[in-house]
């Protein structure tokens, strides 16, 4: 088999950065991945990759190859045209960290915004039943292995284009299995319109081709939630229904999110 | 820019290292208690190993079979451990893992559903009764999340992309531990009045693993530098099915879930040959005839109650492993060197729907239809049974202020673990653990103290390999590590290989004490391997010196000259490592803990 030949993003944040090139022996069956376990195990060991499961189960190796986000442990080599480089770069949406590895933090701290599952009060957790039909969409929403293509794709957050924040794809799929839980007892509806900014998502569905797990993220959950929200505010019925029984449940409003920032790491826990 | 040298100083009351399902737990359980917890861990939150975890956690909840108790839980364990395990701790174990799974519900997991809408199981290795809660195969997924979520809503400070080094300890024990930031290189004091190791397993010493790049044994070595006692090392768990092919996915797991839904196994020759493997004393345990099998597989695709045994590829994992690389080893293997799992005989859509991921996995990474044709597998290093000796109530090891729960402690899962006790045990011990670490932090009187002679030392260690002018490179000491662990302490082992293997391992050590990593402190996995690598050394010692002293095969553990358990001399023994005041590691046994009547009368009639 013939080699196979990459260019690699080289650099740290705050710096130009460049590109190295490598011929990488090629074995059947080979993702990108173990090329850039090649490359660090016989030619540059400093060269920052993230990766844990090498399965697409954890959602850590995502970077850019050939323009595209895709995890890197389920990218063959076979599918791409040996003869020409393959270019592999860091993530774009998020801050440098070094070479393929980008500060994803900000992801963290939009999730912390996010009011947790909450059980209703009065039904002992024993009596709890549902059916499999009742939960097979918030499995699906749950199936989600945080990679953060969905984010980085996303052009809202990638080329930066709100002053308010965008809570991004992943979160709104997060937000989407805690409201279609059939027991829970939360509303997020006025958080996700005024802090998570499910208003900027105008449906571009490249979340939804870009994700590994093959969540149908815009149809099948942003959609529907932007229905809901929809329902709550802008129609005059249940606006003023909600009005009569003063906004009660409302949970998560006024919550501040963060701004995803280009360039500088505003999450650095190390420079403190 | 931060001085990426001088290290930042942060106390907490309990300090967490690792954030798999046992480290989240223990976090949850000790804020729960009052402590304030920092939580550490080598990558993202949620990326640690659970997530890999597929199949289901075990606990007997009787949804599906209502004879299910957590008596037959325990003894289920036990017989699968080869009665090595504490019986204590495989007690707790069964008594508390239903409220544990109830929680995670309570939580907000959402698991698969029985037909009257409670929480589904299913049945897995070694199980008597359908036992496993989960989630398609990607329970870990479900249970990390759920947990993650939990912890962050409870305010629990977590340090992500951190490595802890050193333990530092004092004359009243543990007193905290020391690591560096692998974001930018600098380094990190954690003064703590409890230290909880939950770093997982030890596979990155074999070449064939489903385990990440983080499991390097760093709290095995960590607790054994402090003096803590390593036990049942040698028990290490071979997954009898991995990914055989293609080359790069080689070890990666095929959940036990694929033969818990009926998948058989056959060679070459298309024997179903695990009906030769049976332990004759489990026979009767299982169904006589391919038609017995195939009427419990039909009955448990349609949620029904049959009087059939189950199918013998649901034996146990040591078990399983050994009879593929028999069949491999004796020429019955297929082309690319395992044997075939075939789940296609079911209805496409069923398959899909109950093993989404290996369906996407063997699509995307092997080419392979697993609902037209079989796949491919071989055994793969898994888990560690072996681990740091805990208190079975507490989690506390034998030096004060060191807690350990999940893989990284020893007992529960005795000579061989069952399928989906990971799961449960890292749910139940690590709730324990974390309750007792902050009940003992509470103890504690002043501020957490750091040793500055053990910390300036910890630093300079941690710089050296970057520091010296020459050495040789850790992917290289690394690899030739593993690929001799593979060699001589695999699945079968024998005298004279394990006493080379020792040899091995002290001329590996000696070049690893030389090791020299290019490039800077930012981010860089050389320098991460080069610490790692001092941990893998130390318990692939471990593992290597216990499996000489037992002279027998039990479990998980198979001497070719000595291929009969013998319980006389050994069925009663723990295998123990710890280090010697000259520095070298010791082995030797101590007694099992004695069984409690109550507990004997429940394995009466089985042994």
């Amino acid at each position: 088999m013939p080699d196979a030949h990459l260019r690699v993003f080289r650099g740290s944040a705050g710096e130009e950065g460049h590109f190295d090139e490598f011929d990488v022996p090629v074995e059947e069956g080979m993702v990108v991945l173990d090329a850039l376990h090649w490359i660090q195990g016989h030619e540059a060991p400093d060269l920052a990759v993230r990766w844990n499961c090498k399965a697409a189960k954890c959602g850590s190796c995502s970077a850019e190859v050939d323009g595209r986000p895709r995890l890197t442990c389920k990218t063959r080599l076979s599918d791409y045209d040996l003869e020409e480089p393959i270019t592999v770069e860091p993530m774009r949406a998020f801050p440098l960290i070094k070479d393929l590895v980008t500060d994803v933090s900000w992801n963290y701290e939009v999730n912390k915004t996010i009011q947790p599952f909450t059980p209703p009060a009065d039904v002992p957790q024993q009596d709890w039943r549902w059916q499999q039909e009742d939960i097979n969409r918030v499995q699906e929403y749950r199936k989600c292995i945080e990679c953060f293509l969905c984010q980085d794709v996303c052009h809202v957050l990638r080329n930066h284009e709100t002053d308010k924040p965008f809570m991004g794809p992943r979160f709104l799929v997060r937000a989407a299995g805690l409201e279609m839980h059939p027991i829970d007892q939360a509303d997020r509806r006025e958080y996700l319109k005024d802090s998570g900014g499910i208003g900027y998502c105008n449906i571009t569905k490249c979340c939804t081709e870009v994700c590994p797990e093959h969540i149908k993220i815009t149809d099948n959950a942003i959609i529907p939630l932007k229905e809901r929200v929809a329902d709550a505010y802008y129609d005059p019925l249940q606006w003023a229904w909600r009005r009569l029984r003063g906004g009660g449940g409302a949970t998560g409003a006024g919550v501040e999110l963060p701004v995803l920032q280009g360039d500088a790491r505003p999450s650095d826990q190390t420079a403190e | 820019m931060a001085d990426t040298t001088r290290p930042q100083n942060r106390p907490h009351d309990v300090l967490v290292i690792g954030a798999g399902g046992a480290g989240l737990r223990a976090a949850i359980a000790a804020r729960d208690a009052g402590a304030d917890v920092g939580l550490v861990c080598k990558s993202l939150l949620g990326k640690a190993h659970t997530v890999m975890a597929e199949g289901g956690v075990a606990a007997a909840m009787a949804h599906v079979a209502p004879t299910d108790t957590w008596q037959t839980h325990f003894r289920d364990t036990m017989v699968g451990g080869k009665y090595l395990n504490h019986p204590r701790m495989a007690q707790l174990h069964a008594q508390e893992a239903p409220d544990r799974v109830r929680e995670l519900e309570y939580w907000g997991a959402v698991f698969d559903r029985t037909a009257d809408g409670r929480i589904l199981q299913r049945p897995f290795g070694g199980h008597s009764h359908p036992r496993l809660a989960h989630v398609g195969d990607r329970t870990g997924l479900e249970m990390i999340r759920t947990l993650q979520d939990r912890a962050v809503a409870a305010g629990i400070q977590v340090y992500m992309e951190c490595t802890i080094t050193r333990l530092i300890s004092g004359p009243d024990g543990v007193t905290g531990a020391f690591g560096y930031w692998r974001t930018t290189g600098r380094p990190i004091a954690f003064p703590a009045k409890a230290v909880v190791l939950a770093t997982g397993g030890v596979g990155k010493a074999y070449e064939v693993t489903s385990n990440s790049w983080e499991y390097s044994g760093d709290g095995d070595a960590l607790a054994y530098a402090a003096g803590a006692e390593l036990i049942d090392m040698e028990f290490v768990q071979f997954h009898p099915t991995g990914m055989v092919w293609p080359p790069g996915v080689r070890g990666l797991l095929v959940t036990e879930a694929v033969r818990g839904e009926g998948g058989i196994l056959k060679n070459a020759l298309g024997e179903r040959f695990m009906w030769k493997y049976l332990p004759e004393e489990r026979r009767h345990e299982y169904a006589a005839t391919d038609e017995e099998a195939a009427r419990w597989v039909t009955a448990l695709s349609q949620g029904k109650e049959t009087d059939a045994r189950r199918p013998p590829e649901l034996s146990t994992r040591d078990n399983v492993a050994r009879a593929i690389y028999i069949e491999v080893k004796e020429g019955r293997g297929t082309p690319h060197g395992g044997v075939y799992l075939d789940i296609s005989y079911l209805p496409a859509e069923h398959v899909r729907r109950k093993l989404p991921s290996m369906y996407e996995q063997f699509k995307e990474l092997a080419d392979v239809d697993i609902t037209a044709g079989p796949m491919e597998v071989g055994p793969t290093t898994h888990y560690v049974m072996g681990g740091v000796r805990v208190e079975p109530d507490s989690g506390a090891t034998t030096v004060p202020g060191l807690f350990a729960a999940g893989e990284v402690a020893g007992g529960m899962h005795g000579a061989n673990r069952l399928g989906g006790n990971s799961l449960s045990d890292l749910l139940v011990f690590g709730a324990r653990t974390g309750t007792s670490a902050a009940a003992l932090a509470a103890t504690r009187e002043g501020d957490p103290h750091l040793d500055p002679v053990q910390v300036q030392a910890a630093a300079r260690d941690l710089a050296a390999p970057l520091e010296r002018e020459d050495g040789e490179d850790p992917y290289a000491i690394q690899r030739d590590l593993q690929a001799m662990m593979q060699r001589l302490v695999g699945i079968f082992r024998v005298e004279d290989d394990l006493k080379e293997a020792v040899r091995e391992l002290a001329a590996l050590r000696r070049r690893w004490t030389k090791v020299k990593v290019t490039g800077g402190r930012a981010f860089n996995p050389g320098w991460d391997l080069a610490f790692e690598l001092g941990n893998l050394l130390t318990v692939s010692e471990a593992i290597t010196r216990l499996a000489l002293q037992r002279k027998e095969s039990r479990g998980a553990h198979s001497r070719i000259d000595y291929p009969h358990t013998d319980d006389a001399k050994w069925g009663k023994r723990n295998g123990v490592a710890a280090k010697a005041p000259d520095g070298t590691m010791k082995v030797y046994t101590t007694p099992l803990p004695k069984m409690p009547d109550e507990l004997q009368r429940l394995l009466a009639g089985d042994h």
